[in-house]
């Protein structure tokens, strides 16, 4: 991989994908034995949103890596409580690690810090906008599950706000996939997205409901519709429940067919799912650590003291 | 080109800046660009819906005692494709430019998103790319094709 940063996951070609995937197998057979790979790399990890997965699983990784983490904490006990720029925090915090995660609620922030800084940082969210880690990950799950190629994939949920949806939207470009996106008419891709695919020559079509679809894909990606994305709770509640599955959906489906979820799921999955071997969303969160770790693996000689 | 059309292009102005064919109804757009509200105390010259060969109508913006930067052609491109600019000095057109569009245009947009970082107050210039319709912003990849002339940070 010869970048700087991940920003977007636009910027990966399919060689990018499959160097990252392969080194995460590698990892994924005995994680515990490659504490030799980063001795004393310390990687800062700069949430301005909440989050429970992408911070643990990079936190896992950089240790797995036999590194360390410092933590910005939250955001109400730091400097920006006092109304420090992200541009100023990026050039302290540079200062302090080799590496740096950044999750922000404005999109476009982290390729913003990324020009305040030299060491590789990574897009851990950006508001709507992207999530490239979350893609690897993601496609790491695709490809154990059902290949990469000649792959059929329903994207299902918000997918004008997730940003999950978004970057996978863009990876996906780079294999033979058949796009399903299956969501209300106010939570249609983006213009933005919709652009790239296009300039992609990607293979999409835009669905209301499931049903017409489901039989025929391989991997159904499931998002969650945040209630604050409507202007009612009536209205709400009457929308999300049209985009939620559950053992009944799963009747007309392959038998084959992987449901995934970034996750947190609220009710957009039914636990009765889990059991299954459909459910492949725990998968794909344990997933994380070799991937992250895979990733920073590949940043971190890239920035430093390359292979 | 009509000998009045020219007469309107050139004349009267010393030193400063004739933009022609600038689409009807727009000229006050191009005086918007160039950040000239009247109050620099410029001679500016104005013709709108003037009757013009290629165009059917068009607009003429004289600004005189001011020569415009690349940047500011840049932006104009945007909104006046088809714009000449004539840099006149001693009465004299000392330049002439057809204009360009920019890869990227720098500083002059704002961006329509408010959850873009550049409407976060950090110290950052907007950069938007060109695309072969509208504009889209290189932070957040917001893409703006309609009414641009809304956002001129100017």
């Amino acid at each position: 991989m010869r970048h700087d940063h991940l920003l977007t996951a636009k910027q990966l070609s399919r060689a990018d994908i499959e160097a990252v995937l392969a080194r995460a197998r590698e990892f994924a057979d005995d994680p515990a034995a490659h504490a030799d790979r980063h001795p004393g790399a310390l990687l800062a990890l700069c949430f301005f949103e909440p989050s429970t997965r992408t911070k643990m699983s990079f936190e896992t990784a950089a240790k797995r890596l036999g590194g360390d983490v410092i933590d910005m904490g939250a955001v109400e006990d730091s400097s920006v409580k006092k109304g420090e720029s992200l541009a100023d925090t990026a050039r302290v915090v540079e200062g302090y690690a080799d590496g740096i995660v950044l999750r922000h609620p404005s999109q476009g922030a982290a390729r913003m810090a990324s020009e305040f800084v030299d060491v590789p940082l990574v897009n851990a969210g950006d508001g709507a906008g992207h999530h490239p880690s979350q893609t690897l990950l993601d496609l790491y799950t695709i490809d154990e599950n059902a290949g990469l190629d000649d792959l059929t994939i329903g994207v299902m949920g918000d997918l004008k706000y997730g940003r999950t949806v978004h970057s996978l939207a863009h990876a996906l470009t780079n294999f033979d996939v058949r796009q399903h996106f299956i969501s209300p008419e106010s939570l249609r891709l983006p213009r933005s997205v919709r652009y790239d695919l296009h300039e992609a020559g990607a293979n999409v079509r835009e669905h209301d409901d499931l049903d017409a679809v489901l039989p025929e894909l391989d991997v159904l990606y499931v998002t969650r519709i945040q209630r604050e994305r409507f202007p009612d709770e009536e209205e709400y509640e009457k929308v999300a429940g049209e985009y939620r599955i559950d053992a009944e959906t799963l009747g007309a489906a392959s038998d084959d067919l992987a449901v995934m979820h970034p996750l947190p799921r609220i009710d957009e999955i039914d636990p009765e799912i889990d059991a299954s071997p459909n459910a492949t969303y725990f998968e794909q969160a344990h997933n994380g650590v070799p991937v992250r770790m895979a990733l920073l693996d590949l940043l971190l000689r890239e920035g430093g003291d390359a292979e | 080109m009509t000998g009045t059309d020219t007469e309107l292009r050139i004349s009267k102005i010393r030193d400063g800046t004739v933009i022609d064919h600038v689409p009807a109804g727009e000229a006050l757009h191009v005086l918007a660009i160039l950040g000239i509200d009247g109050s620099g105390g410029e001679g500016v010259s104005l013709g709108m819906n003037v009757p013009s060969e290629t165009m059917g109508h068009k607009d003429i913006v004289k600004v005189e005692g001011r020569e415009m930067s690349q940047a500011e052609l840049d932006v104009l491109s945007l909104i006046a494709p088809d714009a000449t600019v004539n840099i006149v000095r001693e009465y004299e057109v000392a330049e002439k430019t057809e204009i360009e569009p920019p890869e990227q245009v720098a500083g002059l947009l704002s961006c329509p998103n408010r959850h873009c970082i550049t409407n976060a107050g950090e110290p950052v210039e907007t950069r938007f790319d060109v695309l072969d319709e509208g504009v889209r912003c290189a932070y957040c990849e917001t893409i703006v094709r309609e009414e641009i002339t809304d956002h001129l940070a100017v």
